[in-house]
């Protein structure tokens, strides 16, 4: 990039100290602890309304020592798109500048209308059951974000009794990240000036994402096969347990009868632990992996805007030169009222290129502090869901060890 | 195609020694005669064909030499099995069932999946299916020599059908019986076999039974035969679920790897994590989760399995014994036209006379058989139940263990 000498230097200067800089941010983002004591949940999901225009309410429960609120304790009835409408005030306010916003759990069209129509089948308690806990970690990431905790929006969500209908929703859903991502993708490509980037973090954090982003999915996709399959085995468990127990019905032998029809209450209740284990496997991993994959689009839109913003400061720059090169042309010409009107220019210019290199600085500090915050938020989340799912397993391997215990004199009585 | 296609080394050649014995309990107090014993020690996979070597030890006078082996094919077995079925002296007797055919289809898919995935697999995860799919493939072949051996073993504990020459001919004759083989197929008219099936249960059930037992054995046996056909195809799916299961959880520590191996070391804790948690996915797991299965799928599916094809025998031994309660109550008719023609009285008398007979044999020796049978049954059962229940506790302590371990050496950091 052509720039005039000061600029140049004041840069050479940045790129030489950063490096010295971050091992000194990164151990004050380290002890940068968190203070923050604040319990959300979402509960007791209740249609309101009938027909077309009927819709889910949910309880929001805040409980929390954290001195923002006005109580410590209290809750609020909140309906799916009240979280949409949350999400998009906070995106629109923080993306650009660099913060990771946590994205809105996915609209449904399919599953609302089956709540909606009134069917009050399995799938659709489980669809409700499955946005409760989505909305419940989406509000969790997002109060646990430090500077998003103590925006109004989120403490007016939270708080007030009655809120505003959200419009326009559509905006900021997760897909709608993610055409935003895209957009700002293509931006990127179609930039007149490839970035080039003289910090080697940006690169390799953005390539250490790209590769994180591909594992994910692919471990998302192999636990929803597993979650799949032990679904299948659930159900093949009852029904083996039917058959056994028509066996032992039709057995004529009394105390090998009896084994068989325990042998069939056994399986039944390995049944229910299955469908348990299915439901662990659901939600303590596969949920979890979807939520991260989502997230992790967030932080690529968080990088992207930082690339928009470099190109905003470079066009500024650009339109300076071009500025000073024809303020330097009318130098010769005999034109005062347009020399003073190119002078304005470029002093006004010269404001936005300055804003241009401090906004850019500002959000490459900003995207440093948020990487770092999420990835020990991160790695705290997987931690304690490797932890919770394999004491998940140890819970149905305690019972499998209870029922076959129970069962086995029954087998040793056959005689 | 076999699967020595794809393997660098020769075909698996398996040497299975006592190992075995927690096999072979589908049909219990077998080979404890120590006049005639009969193991299967070898097996060999060539192409597509299972070649079996049939071990023999004997006291008895009637084989030329005390100990001998053979090699016998599938073929063989079933040859044998349908020559015993065509003997009308046998016509009292339950007939063990054939084994049968060995059943490489799930593994030479899986073999496909393979060869057509390997671009798209890492080196890791090539390895890990390709070693689970030798693990499978060799399951399947130990299933196929224990069945096989089975049911040679039922045949030498049997007072009468342990003496059938043609079972001699089985276990001694050093050449190969294809030749035999083909003559039988000319030989039989299949008197037995080209009778309409799918007509005995009809008849079975339409004959006026005069003896209580068999009423009884009737009644019982039709019933509980469906019931274990039910039984038997949902302990198939349930054990082919517990094999996807194991399956998903070696893709998943193949994932987790990649995963892990991504983590930047500045936190370590999580590349740790990670690899702690694939580790014990591999291991545990997917080994003890794949031991549920195939212990779970030899202890009751396999064992539903057998006796249903066992009770199929005890059918036949029934439908048998009609058929020649309706010769007998035809040759009653016929004998009473002839009186009353006054023709050939004497022949029909005869013929009256030899029906009953057959069927008093068939009906005595029947009700012995049938009555071995439920106690075989019952002690098979027994056996099975237990073990299957000691083995299910025993890995889900393991299970337990390993997993208590994980989670102290996560939480602990």
């Amino acid at each position: 990039m052509s720039c005039d000498a000061p600029t140049h230097c004041f840069i050479r200067i940045i790129e030489i100290s950063l490096p010295f800089c971050r091992f000194f941010l990164q151990i004050e983002e380290e002890e940068g602890g968190d203070s923050f004591d604040i319990h959300i949940s979402v509960s007791d999901p209740e249609k309101v309304g009938d027909g077309m225009n009927a819709y889910m309410a949910y309880k929001v429960t805040t409980k929390t020592s954290v001195a923002l609120f006005r109580q410590r304790d209290f809750s609020v009835k909140r309906r799916f798109s009240d979280f949409l409408g949350l999400h998009s005030k906070l995106a629109s306010k923080y993306l650009h500048i660099g913060y990771i916003v946590p994205p809105a759990p996915e609209k449904s069209i399919v599953g609302m209308t089956k709540v909606k129509v009134g069917k009050e089948d399995q799938s659709s308690n489980e669809f409700v059951e499955r946005r409760r806990s989505a909305l419940e970690r989406y509000l969790m990431r997002t109060v646990k974000h430090p500077i998003l905790l103590k925006d109004p929006d989120v403490l007016q969500f939270l708080e007030s009794s009655e809120l505003p209908r959200a419009v326009n929703t559509q905006a900021l859903s997760s897909a709608g990240i993610l055409r935003m991502v895209n957009k700002a993708a293509e931006a990127v490509n179609k930039m007149t000036i490839k970035m080039n980037e003289s910090d080697a973090w940006f690169e390799e954090k953005q390539q250490h994402f790209e590769n994180l982003d591909a594992q994910l999915r692919k471990l998302h996709a192999s636990v929803e096969c597993l979650v799949c399959h032990r679904k299948e085995l659930s159900v093949n468990t009852a029904q083996f347990a039917k058959s056994a127990a028509m066996l032992g019905n039709s057995e004529d032998h009394t105390a090998l009868s009896r084994a068989l029809s325990q042998l069939a209450e056994v399986e039944e209740k390995i049944d229910q632990l299955h469908q348990d284990q299915a439901n662990a496997d659901f939600y303590l991993f596969s949920e979890l992996l979807g939520d991260y994959v989502r997230l992790i689009s967030a932080v690529k839109g968080v990088f992207d805007q930082r690339m928009k913003t470099w190109q905003k400061w470079q066009d500024s720059q650009m339109l300076l030169q071009k500025k000073r090169e024809a303020e330097a042309k009318l130098q010769f010409t005999n034109k005062p009222d347009k020399l003073q009107q190119t002078k304005d220019e470029i002093k006004e210019l010269e404001g936005r290129v300055q804003q241009g290199e401090r906004d850019f600085e500002q959000i490459s500090k900003t995207i440093r502090k948020e990487v770092s915050r999420f990835e020990k938020d991160r790695v705290k989340d997987f931690k304690m869901s490797i932890v919770k799912y394999l004491e998940s397993l140890v819970q149905t391997q305690q019972q499998l060890i209870k029922y076959w215990e129970a069962f086995l004199p029954e087998a040793k009585a056959i005689s | 195609m076999c699967l020595q296609a794809l393997l660098p080394r020769p075909a698996p050649h398996a040497s299975f020694i006592q190992e075995g014995s927690a096999l072979r309990s589908v049909s219990v107090d077998l080979n404890n005669d120590a006049s005639l014993l009969i193991d299967i020690p070898d097996a060999l996979c060539e192409r597509d064909k299972v070649k079996f070597t049939v071990h023999t030890k004997t006291t008895l006078s009637s084989f030329q030499k005390p100990e001998f082996s053979v090699p016998r094919q599938h073929e063989d077995f079933i040859w044998l099995h349908d020559t015993l079925v065509e003997t009308e002296d046998y016509a009292g007797l339950i007939i063990p069932p054939a084994p049968p055919k060995p059943d490489f289809e799930s593994p030479r898919e899986k073999m496909h999946k393979l060869g057509e995935g390997e671009a798209t697999m890492t080196k890791e995860e090539y390895t890990k299916m390709k070693q689970e799919l030798e693990a499978e493939y060799l399951a399947v072949f130990k299933k196929t020599v224990q069945v096989h051996e089975v049911f040679l073993q039922r045949l030498s504990s049997h007072p009468v059908l342990s003496k059938d020459r043609n079972f001699q001919i089985f276990l001694e004759y050093d050449q190969d019986l294809s030749v035999r083989r083909k003559n039988a197929k000319e030989m039989f008219g299949g008197f037995f076999k080209n009778m309409v099936k799918s007509a005995d249960e009809v008849l079975i059930a339409g004959v006026k039974e005069v003896d209580d037992f068999f009423e009884q054995e009737k009644t019982f046996l039709l019933d509980y035969f469906s019931k274990i056909k039910e039984a038997t195809a949902k302990a198939e799916k349930m054990t082919r679920s517990h094999k996807n299961i194991a399956d998903d959880y070696i893709r998943l520590s193949a994932t987790l790897n990649s995963l892990s191996a991504e983590e930047s070391t500045n936190y370590y804790i999580i590349k740790f994590c990670l690899k702690l948690f694939q580790n014990f996915l591999r291991v545990c797991l997917k080994k003890v989760e794949g031991r549920v299965a195939s212990d779970e799928e030899l202890k009751l599916t396999e064992l539903l399995r057998y006796y249903m094809r066992d009770i199929q025998a005890a059918k036949d031994l029934l439908y048998r014994r009609a058929r020649a309660l309706a010769d007998y109550e035809n040759s009653n008719k016929a004998l009473d036209k002839a009186r009353l023609k006054g023709k050939d009285v004497s022949q029909a008398e005869e013929h009256q006379k030899r029906c009953l007979q057959k069927f008093d044999t068939l009906s005595e020796s029947g009700k012995k058989e049938l009555t071995n049978f439920k106690a075989r049954r019952v002690v098979a059962f027994r056996k099975n139940l237990v073990e299957m229940a000691e083995l299910e506790v025993k890995h889900a302590k393991n299970n337990m263990t390993l997993l208590q371990g994980c989670i102290e050496l996560l939480s602990g950091n």
